[in-house]
C-alpha cells in the first residue's frame, strides 16, 4: 500500500528573507487578481473569469519548491499559478485584455493562458483535461533523461473525472516524473464535497493507484514548499509520480459575479478571517504596517502597470483568428 | 518493386520511422507482443524494445492525452486506439485538446501525434467494432485526416503523418490489411492534399474513400462492359482535401458520386457533394449521387450487415443512374 505523509507546518525550511519574497508574490497575485476583477466589473475584460483569492499561497508554495526548467499545467483558474510560475503580469494581463502582446497572443484568454518559454504548458478549460497531458509530458522527461518534472493543478471536482483515474493510473504505472497537485478548497462550482464526493480524504485516490501522497496545509506557503521539494525530489529520482493533497480554501465566488446563493454567509466571512493565507504569513512574519504598506504599494504599482500596458496593447487583426491552425 | 499487403506497408513506415529517429514511439492497447488486435504492430517489440512499443492499459483518453503530452515536448508519438468505435472514449482529448493546443496558445505549441486506427464492417462483429466516422473528424479545425485505401498510399501516407506537426487522425479499414500491392524500393512520402486518380474516365466521376475504392474500381469494370467510362478518384486525405483535382475531374465528366462505407446521412459525401456542386456547378448534367451504409447502427446477421453497408453494385446502380440523367 503506498504511503500518505500527514505533513504539519514545517518551520525553518525557508529563511526569513525567502519567505519574504514569497509574501510579497502572494500580495502581487491577490493585487492582480483583485485588479482583474474591478476591470471585468467596469466591462473592460472580454469573456469568463476565475480567480484563486485564498489559493496562493499554493501557486506560490509549489513554484518555489520546483526547478526552473520543471512544467506546469493549470486549469480555469490559473492566473496565480502563471504569475508564479514567472510570467510577467503584463504579459498576462495583455491576455485578458485580448491583446497581441499577450501570453497567448490574444487567442486563449484567462482559461488559456500559456508561456511555454517559461514552463507553463496551458491553462485548461475542460475540467481534468490536463492530466494525461501532463503524464505524456512527463513520459517525454523520462525517454530523454532530463531532469525535469511536470506539473498538473487540479480541483476536488476534477478528481470525479474519468480522465483523472486514466492520467494517475499510467503515470504511476509507468513511473514518470510528475507531480498531481489537488487544490482541494471543498467545491466545484456550486456544489460541496458532500453532494460531488463520497470520501473525504482525496488521498486515497491516488493510494489506491499505489502513488505515494502527502497531505499538505494550503494556507502556508512554508508547508507547500517543503512538500513539493520533496516530491518533486522523488519523482525527479525515478520512484514515481508523487500527488499532493493540499487543503485549501476559496474565498470567493466561483467565477466572478458569482452572488455565491449556495454559501453560508457568516461561514465564509468566517474563513476570509481566519483562513486567508496572507494574513496567515502577515502574522508569521510579523509585518510592521510600515513594511506591509511598502510592498502594498510595490506591488499595486506593478498590477497598475500591467493594466496600463494591456490597454496600450495592439488589438489583433480579426482576420489573423485562423493564424495557427496549423503548424 | 517489392509487394506488400497493407498491413505490412503500414508496419513497415512505422519500423522505418522508428530506426531512424529515436523520437517516434508506438504506444496502444496489446500492441506489444501480441502485435494489435489486427496484427499489424507484430514483431516490433522485438526489434524496438518495451520502452518504444508501450503496451497500455484500457485508457482511450490517456493513451491519446498521454500522446498529446510527449508530442508537445516535440516526440512524435504514434498511438493506437484499438477499434474506431473506441475513439469516441477519446474525443474530447482529440477535439478540445490535440486540435487546440497551438491556436489557444497563439503558435507557441505544436502536437505532432499520429491517431492510427482502423475499422469497418464485413466480418459480423456487431455494432460496436465495424464503424465508420472519418467525417466527424473533417469538422474540426486543427486536425488532419487521412484514409489511405493501397498498400502504396498507406505506407507513403502514414510517414508524412508521422512527420506531420499537427494531430493526424488516420484511419485503416480492417478488410483492406490483406490487399497486397507495388510499393517503391525506398519509401516515398506522400504529400497531403493530394488526390490519386486510381482510374481514368470520361463519363463519370466516382469518388471513393477507403474499402469503397476497390469496391469502386470493380463496379468501374462492370461499367466499361455497359458501354459506360468511369473515372475513380481517391482523395487519400479528407483533410486537407485536393478539391482541385476532385473538381478538375467533374468538370471532364460532368458526372459525380461519392462513395464510402459510413452512414450516407452527414458523411464524408456530404463535404464532397458540396465541394463538386460548387465548383462544376455549370458541368453537372446529373445530381450528384451517394453511396453509403443505410442509416442504422451496424446489426448482426451477416445478411443484415451485407444489406446494411454499400458494395460495388451499390456503386454501380448509383452510376447507373447519373448516366441515365442524359
Ligand atoms: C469537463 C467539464 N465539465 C464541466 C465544466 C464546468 N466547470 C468549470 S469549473 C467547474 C468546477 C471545477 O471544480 P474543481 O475541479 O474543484 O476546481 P475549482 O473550481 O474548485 O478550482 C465546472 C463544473 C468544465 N469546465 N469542464
Ligand atoms: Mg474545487
Amino acid at each position: 500500500m503506498a504511503k500518505v505523509e500527514k505533513k504539519a507546518r514545517s518551520e525553518g525550511a525557508l529563511s526569513d528573507e525567502r519567505l519574504r519574497e514569497l509574501f510579497r508574490e502572494m500580495l502581487l497575485i491577490r493585487r492582480f487578481e483583485e485588479k482583474v476583477e474591478e476591470r471585468f466589473r467596469a466591462g473592460e475584460l472580454p469573456g469568463f473569469l476565475h480567480v484563486a483569492i485564498g489559493q496562493e499561497a499554493v501557486a506560490s508554495g509549489v513554484m518555489a519548491g520546483l526547478e526552473p526548467d520543471d512544467t506546469i499545467m493549470s486549469t480555469h483558474r490559473a492566473h496565480g499559478h502563471t504569475l508564479a510560475k514567472g510570467t510577467h503580469p503584463n504579459a498576462i494581463m495583455a491576455e485578458l485584455y485580448g491583446k497581441t502582446e499577450g501570453c497567448s497572443g490574444g487567442f486563449g484568454g484567462s482559461m488559456h493562458l500559456y508561456d511555454v518559454a517559461n514552463g507553463m504548458l496551458g491553462a485548461n478549460a475542460v475540467v481534468g483535461a490536463g492530466l494525461p497531458q501532463v503524464t505524456g509530458t512527463a513520459l517525454a522527461y523520462q525517454f530523454r533523461k532530463e531532469d525535469k518534472v511536470a506539473v498538473a493543478f487540479f480541483g476536488d471536482g476534477a478528481t470525479n473525472t474519468g480522465v483523472f483515474h486514466e492520467a494517475l493510473n499510467l503515470a504511476q504505472l509507468w513511473k514518470v516524473p510528475a507531480l498531481f497537485v489537488l487544490e482541494m478548497n471543498g467545491w466545484a462550482e456550486s456544489t460541496p464535497m458532500s453532494q460531488h464526493l463520497p470520501i473525504t480524504d482525496l488521498s486515497q485516490r491516488a493510494v489506491a493507484f499505489g502513488m505515494h501522497s502527502i497531505d499538505v496545509d494550503g494556507q502556508d506557503v512554508e508547508a507547500v514548499f517543503t512538500a513539493t521539494k520533496e516530491a518533486r525530489e522523488y519523482a525527479a529520482s525515478g520512484k514515481g509520480p508523487v500527488f499532493l493533497n493540499v487543503r485549501t480554501y476559496r474565498l470567493v465566488g466561483h467565477y466572478i459575479g458569482d452572488p455565491q446563493v449556495y454559501r453560508d454567509k457568516d461561514e465564509l466571512n468566517e474563513l476570509r478571517e481566519t483562513k486567508d493565507p496572507i494574513e496567515l504569513l502577515r502574522a508569521r512574519l510579523e509585518l510592521s504596517d510600515d513594511e506591509f504598506e511598502q510592498l502594498d504599494t510595490e506591488v499595486t504599482a506593478i498590477v497598475e502597470e500591467s493594466v496600463a500596458f494591456a490597454k496600450a496593447g495592439t488589438d489583433p487583426a480579426p482576420e489573423d483568428a485562423l493564424k495557427w491552425v496549423y503548424a | 518493386m517489392p509487394e506488400l499487403t497493407y498491413r505490412e506497408a503500414v508496419r513497415d513506415a512505422l519500423s522505418r520511422a522508428m530506426r531512424e529517429d529515436d523520437d517516434v514511439f508506438i504506444m496502444g492497447e496489446d500492441i506489444a507482443e501480441m502485435g494489435g488486435s489486427m496484427g499489424v504492430t507484430q514483431g516490433m517489440l522485438d526489434e524496438f524494445g518495451a520502452e518504444r512499443v508501450r503496451n497500455t492499459p484500457i485508457s482511450e483518453m490517456a493513451i491519446v492525452g498521454t500522446g498529446i503530452g510527449a508530442a508537445m515536448q516535440g516526440m512524435r508519438p504514434v498511438v493506437e486506439i484499438m477499434y474506431q468505435d473506441f475513439l469516441t472514449l477519446s474525443m474530447e482529448q482529440l477535439v478540445n485538446q490535440a486540435a487546440k493546443h497551438r491556436t489557444m496558445s497563439g503558435g507557441q505549441l505544436k502536437v505532432p501525434l499520429t491517431i492510427r486506427t482502423q475499422g469497418g464492417a464485413g466480418w459480423s462483429p456487431g455494432a460496436q467494432h465495424a464503424q465508420q466516422f472519418e467525417s466527424w473528424f473533417v469538422h474540426v479545425p486543427g486536425l488532419k485526416v487521412v484514409f489511405p485505401s493501397t498498400p502504396e498510399d498507406v505506407r507513403g501516407l502514414l510517414w508524412s503523418a508521422i512527420y506531420d506537426d499537427n494531430p493526424v487522425v488516420f484511419f485503416e479499414h480492417r478488410l483492406l490489411y490483406p490487399l497486397k500491392g507495388e510499393v517503391p524500393d525506398e519509401l516515398e512520402p506522400i504529400p497531403f492534399g493530394k488526390a490519386r486518380i486510381m482510374r481514368e474516365g470520361a463519363d463519370v466521376t466516382v469518388i471513393a474513400i477507403g474499402r469503397m475504392v476497390p469496391e469502386a474500381l470493380q463496379a468501374a469494370e462492370e461499367a466499361e462492359a455497359l458501354g459506360i467510362s468511369v473515372e475513380v478518384l481517391d482523395p487519400r486525405t479528407l483533410l486537407p482535401l485536393d478539391e482541385e483535382a476532385i473538381i478538375a475531374s467533374v468538370q471532364k465528366t460532368n458526372r459525380c458520386v461519392t462513395a464510402h462505407e459510413a452512414v450516407t446521412r452527414g458523411g464524408f459525401g456530404a463535404e464532397l457533394t458540396a465541394v463538386v456542386q460548387h465548383g462544376a456547378f455549370d458541368h453537372l448534367d446529373a445530381p450528384i449521387e451517394r453511396v453509403g451504409a443505410k442509416f442504422g447502427p451496424l446489426a448482426f446477421a451477416p445478411a443484415m450487415e451485407q444489406w446494411a453497408v454499400p458494395h460495388a453494385a451499390d456503386v454501380l446502380e448509383a452510376v447507373k443512374r447519373t448516366v441515365a440523367r442524359a
